[in-house]
């Protein structure tokens, strides 16, 4: 989702050093490479990933996330990336923590499972929903922890992390997500997109 | 050995102090190029060889008349493209392709070294072989590589000379020998030490040959470079040119007939007391304890960009060792890109055609080529 990725880099000052956590093939780190910063790498499970950044001529580090960010030391970098990742992490709760020990902010896209094609799914077919951003059915989905985008926000607020940018994306529609709002966003959006600090 | 006397060799003046404490100065280097430096100078690849490797990674070895032992790695449009790069390759010191070893006669006794050869380390290696940069008049190389022993000397060579590489591809290496390791070699030692003929390491002057000793020390090193699933696909239990057991002790089993070969041809190529001597280098290799424990401090000064290798068949070597190095240049925020490649052909895995790993090392290297070159327009 191209969408998505201009704006995660809108929220990553020039030359920053970033850390793509489960960076896939490389595509966010190949946009970020071109527009925002050179000083970039990504960390990834899957072989034939890492086979492809290494193609695109990107610094990746193959790893687990849920294993792998403990060598990093503190805030060694200005971003750390989590992009619909979070979902399919075995302790979602724990990598969220170390994405803030390791980042001075961590930028954090879920998709939201709250979308209202999500909900008439569910609630007209009665089956798992599939949409454009959960592709997968029930029984080979890596997904294991989705959330909605408000019961993100509250896992935020509990644990007094800061949500520093809140944003709604739909379609190609972006627009920002308040308090007052977020019960509307989260029927309308189809992935949140937020930058946090610790 | 005539044909050793017609190899490259780069005659080191200075001096060079040994870790062992003892000097040595006038020795030679023996080496081979593929490629062309260009007017810049900046596209040298540096390549440090294995255990029983040579200077001949390419082409066709003069010496035994086979291909180089990473023939599918280097060469025209390969993955180390001589196209484009321009590769030194040299003997290490203790070794017996006609650089200073302990076959080198010593010009006080006219006799072979034998075991008064120093004892060496992979630092000793390594220093010695940046003097060959000298002959190139190469300030700064665009990549070291290694697998294996090469990989050692990759991690020496960058913490020893921090800023004379753009990149560097340590493969299916360690950063300090672990105790299985120094076990193995300890093995292969014994059984040269163990035959008569080795004669306290004089068997050259004396006119005799340790090669059965030296041919069971290859013969174990070998099963540790493959892994068992391959050994079991490769052999099984099938028999050598026979149909039943014979209820002796002949080569009943293809493994024992193909391990049986290796000894047997590897005698014909190697120096047993280079064996000992290198072997011992690689079980002195701590890179960790040269840095009193902290393993990144070797790459501080560094602004090497660093792509490590591992394959998930390799006992010898294994990834977790490997990952040891990806973690300690991690933790000094350095610029590491690390890979284990799938492959079910042990430890060896580096030196086979392994179509995953050759196209990592190719794309790897040419794209950080562009981009050295793309920057610095």
């Amino acid at each position: 989702m191209k969408q998505e990725f201009k704006i995660i880099s809108s929220l990553i000052g020039k030359n920053s050093k970033i850390l793509d956590v489960g960076c896939g093939n490389g595509e966010l780190m190949k946009f970020i490479l071109k527009n925002i910063s050179n000083n970039i790498r990504g960390l990834e499970i899957s072989k034939e990933n890492v086979q492809a950044c290494i193609q695109k001529g990107l610094t990746v580090i193959e790893g687990n996330a849920e294993l792998d960010l403990g060598q990093f030391p503190n805030k060694s970098f200005g971003y750390v990336i989590l992009s619909q990742t979070l979902q399919a992490f075995l302790k979602p709760e724990k990598v969220l923590f170390e994405l803030l020990r390791v980042g001075k902010k961590a930028i954090v896209t879920i998709p939201n499972f709250g979308y209202w094609k999500v909900r008439t799914d569910l609630l007209f077919k009665g089956t798992m929903p599939v949409t454009e951003n959960l592709p997968n059915e029930w029984y080979n989905t890596p997904n294991l922890h989705m959330c909605t985008i408000k019961d993100f926000v509250n896992f935020c607020n509990q644990r007094n992390l800061k949500l520093t940018k809140s944003i709604s994306l739909s379609g190609n529609k972006v627009s920002h997500i308040t308090r007052r709002n977020l019960n509307y966003k989260n029927l309308s959006s189809e992935l949140g997109i937020f930058e946090i600090e610790k | 050995m005539n044909k050793i006397d017609n190899l490259n060799k780069y005659i080191v003046k200075e001096v060079l102090k040994l870790d062992c404490g003892k000097e040595i100065s006038n020795f030679p280097i023996a080496y081979e190029t593929y490629g062309k430096l260009n007017d810049k100078k900046n596209n040298g690849i540096l390549i440090f060889h294995a255990l029983t490797g040579d200077q001949f990674p390419g082409g066709k070895n003069p010496i035994t008349n086979k291909e180089g032992w990473w023939n599918y790695a280097l060469g025209p449009d390969k993955a180390i493209d001589t196209n484009k790069f321009f590769v030194i390759s040299a003997n290490v010191i203790g070794g017996c392709m006609g650089s200073f070893g302990p076959s080198s006669i010593n010009p006080k006794t006219n006799k072979p070294y034998g075991s008064n050869f120093p004892v060496i380390t992979i630092n000793d290696m390594v220093n010695a072989q940046n003097f060959l940069l000298d002959r190139f008049n190469i300030k700064k190389l665009f990549a070291v590589i290694g697998g294996s022993m090469g990989g050692m000397q990759v991690l020496q060579f960058i913490s020893n000379f921090p800023n004379k590489a753009e990149v560097a591809i340590p493969i299916a290496c360690t950063a300090s020998h672990s105790a299985q390791n120094i076990a193995l070699n300890e093995l292969g030692r014994q059984a040269i030490m163990a035959d008569g003929e080795w004669d306290n390491g004089n068997y050259l002057q004396n006119g005799k040959s340790p090669s059965k000793g030296l041919s069971v020390a290859r013969m174990a090193a070998h099963i540790t470079y493959l892994s068992k699933k391959g050994l079991q696909e490769k052999f099984g239990r099938k028999l050598q040119e026979r149909d039943t057991l014979k209820f002796g002790f002949d080569a009943d089993f293809q493994i024992e007939s193909y391990l049986r070969y290796q000894g047997s041809v590897f005698v014909d190529r190697f120096d047993a007391n280079s064996y000992l001597y290198i072997t011992r280098a690689m079980d002195y290799f701590d890179l960790t304890k040269q840095f009193n424990g902290n393993l990144s401090d070797a790459f501080k000064n560094s602004k090497t960009k660093f792509f490590i290798i591992s394959f998930t068949s390799d006992w010898l070597y294994p990834t977790s060792e490997n990952r040891e190095i990806v973690i300690a240049l991690n933790a000094i925020g350095a610029d590491v890109g690390f890979i284990e490649i799938k492959s079910d052909k042990g430890h060896d895995s580096f030196l086979l055609d392994v179509p995953d790993f050759l196209s990592s090392v190719k794309n790897f290297l040419n794209n950080s080529y562009k981009n050295i070159n793309e920057t610095r327009v």
